[in-house]
């Protein structure tokens, strides 16, 4: 007992002294090791409990659609710089962007040995369109001809098959919209347009646990809570095979707890750093971090439907908009996190353009107080910004606040939702009061994701009731197109148009500030933020 | 003692109905919907909003949501489906449950073998240096709070010294479970010493103690038998109820070490606003809590013959 006690001394002893000096850790920290390559090496990412089963039309959150891209590929994928890449079709094409035909690459096959031809993907489609299978993501499927018999909006469905697709033999099947989409090969690279193996259909219960696709890595195991295997699929004939014998996506409570893993060699690959550790995660790692922008964007929305807003002059949210010192906070705040915003569409997508907001979104307080008076004022000389508390928004928002006041004389304040559940409901229910926190990550890389699936009238990412028939009628004209290319163009004239009726406020970029272990090297983000698995290399032990 | 526990099962029939209805009513009440929850920024299909909804019958009055819930849980033992997942939530609690109970048993053998031990040793000497060095360390303790604690052993036991993993990733190896243990365990572990201390120093001077050192009897006996059988009532009272708090509470320990058990579940649920996941894990956090009491009840008989239970 004696002995026990000194022991408990000496401990409390060491806390004191270390407790003074702590945060003295921090790795030391080489470069890519040019050591031997082991292509049968398997590696870890950090990752967390998928929400939903594993069925490709079912996951929308970024810890299950990471294992169910690894597990299917579909017909199409893009590259760094948003251009069509070719997968598992041999070719995608239209002479009307209405009716598409798609050519399969022969001799596919999926995980348990059957071959993937085109009614693997038809039936799929049609089975995750069909409302009675709950796919979340079944909306995607809306462009095609036939959606609206297999999930009207209102009354029984009167089809179970969309009509727009057709099967021409194995390896050919045709794609009909209900109108035509220039840019509509862009939407094909997602998850949901994923074939499906004949199992999947006896139990898709089953099979959402345990998977079989037909991507470059083939299920293992899932251990809820604790880790999902894959490994690599040796006859995947895809351009985008493994480099790596597997993947093991390790649950992580906290991106903190994964931190520490990563520097004490458990874990190999972060897609996150903590707030915590940003400021000292450079130095730790050295090379193996990472700092690159991916197609996200942060913006203030409004609320068009409330009193304040409803007849407003877009003047006044441009002078909002250039009271708002990005630079500074996207630097201090931040943490340099964020790249401030110059225009509506963000990195990394087809379209983009640097600077289109031009002024609008740099920082001039004599101008935006100008702007105020010239539209009138903002109605009661009070605005809030309504965001979600558990989200780590609300320092940014704090800022932005003080920078409108300080630089307008308008008093803002953060309006605070306990969490992302309450903000959205207080969305929906159109019941925000003045502005509200809005972002975006990209579906596709294609301009038209960030203009018409935010700024359009009906549109599901338009929340805040912003409404322009002059915009409508031209994304209109911009989605009949003949081609990709004029299509795009159309689509950067609205974009350089938006200043003009300022349907939000865009704020900044989003980083991906993220980090690997030595054992592994050409680790890589894709436009969604996401490491691109198959191309990390594990190096011989 | 039959007939005494027949009747404290019984009354744990009302207990159990009240706070489950009342959690049932509390997630209710939340803003936020959890299958609209699902779809996030971009909205989502309106029939397969709908769809789901009826599913999990949230389409229906509270009351008869409830009906139906304590209808499934009581006669076929089913707890309902979580909503993102699909997989009931037996399953769910499969997954989260064991790794609580070991890291809480295992926080609850070093909450009571340290706590009592240290609280024995400062009862004995009350008032003496080693007193007061045992107070001045167990108010160390309570003051601490957990984070902090947590990140200081990690600071020192993994990073530093490398004797530890700083985190869990297998929930079956003591040794990664050591250390959150510990932090679970340290601001109890305090007060049981602190309540085993005042027992113990009041006792000493009790009539009983008087007459057994009188009869001859040795020290050891002394201590051993008479003492601490009668000190540790109170100690017992407050460990009966720490297995709930140790089981249920440990969510920022959970978090602070990648624990993937009860609290950090239990978290998520309310995020996710999984009112049925949520109610399943809190009525079994209820049913531990309602046990441990009783078990503590019947242990007061043990420790003390004076009471006796009809």
């Amino acid at each position: 007992m004696r002995g026990a006690k000194s022991a408990k001394w000496v401990a409390i002893a060491a806390v004191v002294a270390l407790g003074a000096t702590a945060c003295g850790g921090g790795g030391d920290s080489k470069g890519d090791s040019k050591a031997a390559v082991d292509p049968n090496g398997i590696f870890s990412v950090e990752s967390g409990e998928p929400q939903n089963p594993l069925q490709p039309a079912n996951t929308m959150e970024s810890y299950g659609s990471l294992v169910v891209k690894s597990l299917f590929s579909q017909l199409v994928s893009y590259d760094s710089a948003g251009k069509i890449v070719m997968v598992n079709a041999q070719s995608v094409d239209s002479k009307d962007n209405k009716t598409f035909t798609v050519k399969l690459k022969a001799g596919w096959k999926f995980h348990d040995g059957t071959p993937v031809t085109a009614t693997s993907y038809v039936k799929a489609w049609n089975w995750a369109a069909n409302p009675a299978n709950k796919q979340t993501n079944s909306f995607w499927f809306s462009d095609i001809q036939g959606y609206d018999q297999v999930a009207p909006a209102k009354g029984k469905p009167k089809a179970t098959e969309m009509s727009g697709l057709k099967v021409v033999d194995d390896n050919t099947f045709t794609i009909t919209l209900s109108k035509p989409m220039p840019y509509f090969v862009y939407k094909l690279g997602y998850e949901v347009f994923s074939p499906l193996p004949e199992s999947f259909y006896k139990d898709p219960k089953a099979a959402g646990e345990k998977p079989i696709g037909n991507g470059p890595y083939k299920f293992v195991s899932w251990q809820h809570k604790k880790q999902i295997q894959v490994a690599k699929y040796a006859d995947y004939k895809g351009p985008d095979a493994a480099k790596n014998g597997g993947v093991i996506f390790k649950n992580y409570a906290s991106p903190e707890t994964a931190y520490e893993d990563l520097k004490s060699g458990n874990v190999d690959v972060l897609t996150q750093i903590a707030p915590k550790d940003l400021p000292v995660y450079k130095q730790d790692l050295g090379s193996r971090a990472i700092d690159q922008s991916f197609s996200a964007i942060q913006t203030i929305a409004v609320a068009y439907y409330t009193k304040q807003w409803k007849n407003i002059d877009p003047k006044v949210i441009q002078g909002l908009s250039m009271a708002i010192d990005r630079n500074t906070i996207t630097k201090t705040v931040l943490n340099n996190t964020r790249e401030p915003a110059t225009g509506w569409v963000a990195k990394g997508v087809l379209g983009y353009k640097p600077n289109v907001a031009g002024d609008v979104t740099t920082y001039n307080p004599t101008k935006a107080k100008q702007l105020i008076k010239e539209g009138g004022g903002v109605p009661g000389n009070k605005i809030s910004i309504q965001f979600n508390a558990d989200g780590g928004h609300k320092d940014w928002v704090d800022a932005v606040c003080n920078s409108i006041t300080n630089a307008t004389g308008v008093k803002c304040v953060g309006d605070s939702k306990a969490d992302f559940q309450a903000d959205l409901n207080a969305r929906d229910a159109h019941q925000v009061k003045s502005l509200y926190r809005s972002g975006w990550v990209l579906d596709y890389p294609f301009i038209a994701n960030f203009i018409r699936d935010l700024y359009g009238t009906k549109s599901d990412g338009n929340q805040g009731g912003f409404s322009n028939k002059k915009i409508d009628d031209e994304i209109a004209a911009a989605d009949s197109a003949g081609t990709l290319e004029e299509s795009e163009q159309k689509y950067q004239e609205i974009e350089a148009q938006l200043k003009d009726s300022m349907p939000s406020i865009p704020l900044w970029y989003y980083k991906v500030n993220a980090g690997y272990s030595e054992k592994v090297s050409g680790v890589k983000f894709n436009q969604a933020g996401d490491p691109i698995l198959e191309s990390v290399q594990v190096t011989k032990k | 003692m039959g007939r005494y526990v027949a009747r404290r099962l019984l009354q744990m029939i009302p207990v159990f109905l009240g706070t489950t209805l009342l959690i049932f009513l509390m997630v209710y009440a939340l803003p936020g919907d959890p299958v609209r929850g699902l779809f996030g920024d971009k909205g989502g299909s309106p029939q397969v909003i709908a769809q789901l909804r009826h599913q999990y019958g949230l389409d229906q009055p509270i009351w008869m949501q409830y009906w139906h819930y304590m209808k499934n849980m009581i006669l076929h033992a089913d707890f309902g489906t979580q909503i993102a997942s699909g997989r009931p939530v037996t399953d769910v609690l499969g997954d989260a449950f064991p790794v609580t109970l070991r890291l809480a048993a295992l926080a609850f053998i070093i909450e009571m073998v340290f706590g009592i031990a240290l609280g024995i040793v400062a009862g004995l000497r009350a008032g003496r240096l080693t007193d007061n060095a045992i107070l001045l360390f167990t108010l160390l303790l309570i003051s601490v709070p957990v984070f902090v604690l947590g990140y200081i052993l990690k600071v020192i036991f993994a990073f530093d010294l490398n004797w530890l993993p700083p985190n869990v990733n297998d929930s079956t190896n003591v040794n990664e479970l050591l250390m959150p243990a510990i932090v679970l365990a340290t601001a109890s572990l305090a007060y049981v010493t602190r309540l085993t201390r005042t027992s113990i120093a009041e006792n000493l001077r009790a009539d009983y103690i008087r007459t057994a050192i009188a009869k001859g009897l040795p020290r050891r006996r002394v201590v051993g038998v008479h003492l601490m059988r009668n000190s540790l009532i109170p100690v017992v009272t407050y460990l009966g109820t720490d297995i709930g708090a140790l089981m249920g509470g440990a969510v920022v320990t959970e978090g602070l070490f990648n624990i993937q058990g009860i609290g950090g579940t239990i978290a998520q649920s309310i995020v996710r606003r999984e009112g049925t996941t949520l109610v399943g894990l809190v009525t079994i956090l209820v049913l531990v809590y309602l046990l441990a009491n009783l078990l503590v009840d019947l242990l007061y008989a043990v420790l003390d013959p004076r009471i006796r239970y009809a």
